[in-house]
């Protein structure tokens, strides 16, 4: 019997090995060959102007890098960007989900509504954003202000990187509000009543059994939003070009300026790889505790 | 794209023996205003050139010259005409990027092309490219508002009467604005501005050994006038307002006085397009301490890249489109304030356009003027007015552009704009091997 099951395990990580080879070694060759690329280019001296100037660089992209005073104004402004729109989102997510769980007229268009913004592209949401929201002259915005006798606010120069963490969380608002909102479906609307009736008011409701059950969900919001808000390029791109000076600046914007306008391919791909090790460090941090979480 | 390049096109091919396949090139421009008219008379030239076929590639300017530089540097061989300008000829062409131009035919009339918009698109007295349109900058004002408060141009402008003028005719509650200049950051926007103000009081971007001089205090001069000027009499959002924005600005009638390219003028005295057009004064831009340098010179040429496999047929279309024959054509179908400005010396002879175009003279004066070898007061080692012909000056130009924009909208004074400018301009030159 033993000796069956062992041999039948064998033949069965075979099969399954080759089945899942062809699958693994795409992915593979997808993730490895960009990456070996990456990682070569950012040893090497090479700009697309400079043809005559190449070879290996050692670690003089890093160098150049590492002591440009713009990657850590660029650092400063992603954890900025990332970290405020989370707190927004999850924050506004919450309340909001909570708000549309409960009973009223117009229930469900309502919902369609406030998940829509998810939907719309970048690109365009920031284009509407700063041709009909917040433009000083013709934006929604400058005509409110000016309604209440306010001097009319220019988002962009005076305040940019407020505008662009208004921008995405706008964007990502639907996105918690879709996750929160489902999970708060699957809460046990007998536990809810069991609470009332030991004298929980809706405060405690939200706090002590709400929340808790929501713990889940977050991790999970607060996980996916942040390895694509980590990346955030086409707001910046569209909007502000990562100025004034370069206070909207991240290191996705910071990257693409090194390699589309100075084509400097071999320090926007040091860039990279800064990006890649950032990444994966805060990856590391938030894998293990969402990991607790799911786990508890 | 790249496939259909390769595809003779089926119907001509069976016209039968003796009639050549038709090529297809791949034309790559700017969506500029005299771009589009020349996509639009598509029609014609193939009519005229039955064995060729267009296929364009229109993109924003600032995306379209990422994708021509990559494709040109990898070899790419996408394109078959690029439209460049004046800062990149020079450079493509020096690194054998670009397909000579000589033996151009009798009729195309090579002496005809202005004497300067021709050498900054030589390169060792080689032409690389032909001009499709050429620009100075200069000074537009609305005469109403001038007549009215009794305020007289002289012959030239200097940047101080142009701030008292700016303050007197500031009305932000009518919507009217002292002035409007180009806030919105790049070396093709707000820095083609500000470099002519630097040169004009009397700075420049480096000395004789290649030292960036943004630490100096013509400099620091400039910039804060600019940046003075701007905040007290300019519309509210100026630092993201550039070309375009301004000219949509000006010919709303919301500003009093715009200092910008002489292509411009087309437009403003086209009374479908600008509601100022009668009432429309004009000045040679500004100056300060020195004449040097106070106006721009641009231009945009259509050049074969040498990686183009259908050489001789881009280069029949690059001198049709830059032709005399061409500018007529755009004359007679479009109206002649229309035609592309700045390129041969016949336009300027010809009455028809000197009707249309009161400002025609004024602005060949512009052209021939500025002097990119010499636009300076102290000596410096570059050539170029409001750029600096260096391949590192892309990448300057934006970063410095950031930071004058970072001045304009108070992000950082103009002191610490430029000491940040120094050091990144510095760091860059160091990098390139021009300082140890």
């Amino acid at each position: 019997m033993n000796k069956t099951r062992v041999y039948g395990r064998t033949v069965g990580g075979l099969r399954s090995l080759s089945l899942q080879a062809p699958a693994v070694t795409l992915l593979l060759l997808w993730m490895l060959v960009p990456l070996g690329m990456t990682l070569w280019f950012s040893f090497q001296r090479y700009n697309l102007l400079m043809p005559g100037m190449s070879g290996f660089a050692g670690l003089e992209n890093y160098e150049y890098l590492l002591t440009d005073p713009a990657l850590w104004s660029a650092m400063g402004n992603t954890l900025l960007l990332v970290g405020w729109v989370l707190i927004i989102t999850v924050v506004g997510g919450t309340l909001l989900a909570v708000l549309f769980q409960q009973e009223f007229l117009g229930r469900g268009v309502a919902r369609v509504l406030a998940i829509s913004p998810f939907f719309v592209m970048p690109t365009v949401s920031a284009l509407v954003w700063k041709n009909m929201m917040m433009h000083p002259a013709n934006g929604v915005l400058a005509w409110l202000a000016n309604l209440f006798g306010l001097p009319a606010v220019d988002w962009f120069s005076s305040l940019p990187l407020t505008s662009i963490i208004i921008i995405v969380a706008w964007q990502w608002l639907p996105f918690a509000l879709l996750i929160l909102l489902t999970a708060i479906q699957s809460l046990d609307d007998d536990q809810v009543e069991a609470a009332r009736m030991d004298g929980a008011g809706p405060i405690a409701v939200f706090f002590f059994i709400t929340l808790p059950h929501l713990k889940r969900a977050i991790s999970v919001v607060i996980m996916i939003e942040m390895i694509f808000l980590l990346t955030i390029f086409a707001e910046i791109f569209v909007t502000t070009s990562g100025g004034p000076g370069l206070a909207t600046t991240n290191l996705a914007y910071l990257i693409y300026i090194q390699a589309l306008l100075d084509f400097d391919v071999g320090t926007a791909s040091a860039g990279g790889v800064i990006a890649i090790i950032l990444a994966n460090i805060v990856a590391i941090f938030l894998v293990r505790l969402v990991a607790k979480n799911l786990e508890s | 794209m790249k496939l259909s390049r390769t595809l003779p096109v089926a119907g001509i091919a069976a016209l039968g023996a003796g009639a050549a396949n038709a090529e297809t090139i791949t034309v790559a421009t700017v969506n500029n205003n005299d771009m589009v008219i020349m996509q639009s008379l598509t029609d014609a030239f193939e009519k005229a050139h039955p064995d060729i076929t267009l296929d364009w590639v229109v993109l924003e300017e600032n995306v379209l010259r990422q994708r021509m530089t990559t494709d040109i540097a990898t070899k790419g061989g996408q394109f078959d005409v690029m439209t460049i300008g004046t800062y990149e000829v020079p450079i493509w062409a020096e690194r054998d990027w670009l397909a000579p131009l000589n033996d151009l035919p009798e009729e195309y009339q090579v002496d005809d092309l202005l004497t300067s918009v021709r050498d900054g698109l030589s390169q060792d007295g080689t032409l690389h490219a032909l001009p499709f349109y050429g620009e100075s900058s200069m000074m537009y004002y609305r005469q109403d508002m001038f007549d009215q408060a009794g305020i007289e141009v002289p012959e030239q402008p200097t940047w101080e009467e142009v701030r008292d003028w700016a303050s007197q005719l500031h009305n932000p509650g009518e919507e009217t604005y002292g002035i409007c200049l180009r806030g919105k950051p790049g070396w093709g926007e707000n820095m083609a501005l500000v470099s002519t103000m630097v040169n004009t009081f009397g700075g420049r971007w480096f000395d004789m050994q290649w030292n960036p001089q943004l630490d100096a205090a013509a400099w620091q001069e400039a910039v804060s006038f600019y940046v003075d000027l701007l905040n007290e009499y300019g519309p509210p959002g100026a630092s993201s307002n550039g070309f375009n924005e301004n000219l949509a600005l000006f010919s709303r009638g919301n500003c009093a006085m715009w200092v910008d390219a002489t292509s411009a003028a087309g437009k403003l005295y086209d009374t479908g397009e600008s509601q100022v057009a009668d009432k429309l004064g004009f000045a040679p831009a500004p100056i300060a301490e020195t004449p040097k340098g106070s106006h721009w010179l641009w231009s945009w040429a259509l050049a074969i890249p040498a990686s183009s496999d259908s050489k001789a047929a881009a280069k029949e279309f690059i001198t049709w489109a830059t032709s005399q024959e061409y500018i007529e054509l755009v004359g007679e179908q479009k109206g002649w304030t229309s035609v592309p400005p700045g390129t041969r010396e016949s336009t300027y002879a010809n009455e028809n356009y000197q009707q249309a175009a009161p400002f025609a003279g004024f602005v060949l004066e512009a052209m021939q003027s500025a002097d990119p070898t010499d636009s300076t007061l102290e000596p410096s080692p570059y050539v170029g007015v409001q750029f600096v012909g260096i391949p590192e000056f892309q990448s300057i130009g934006t970063q410095v552009g950031q930071m004058i924009a970072a001045a304009l909208t108070g992000e950082r004074t103009v002191e610490q704009a430029l000491q940040a400018a120094q050091r990144s301009t510095k760091r860059t030159m160091q990098r390139a091997g021009y300082l140890d």
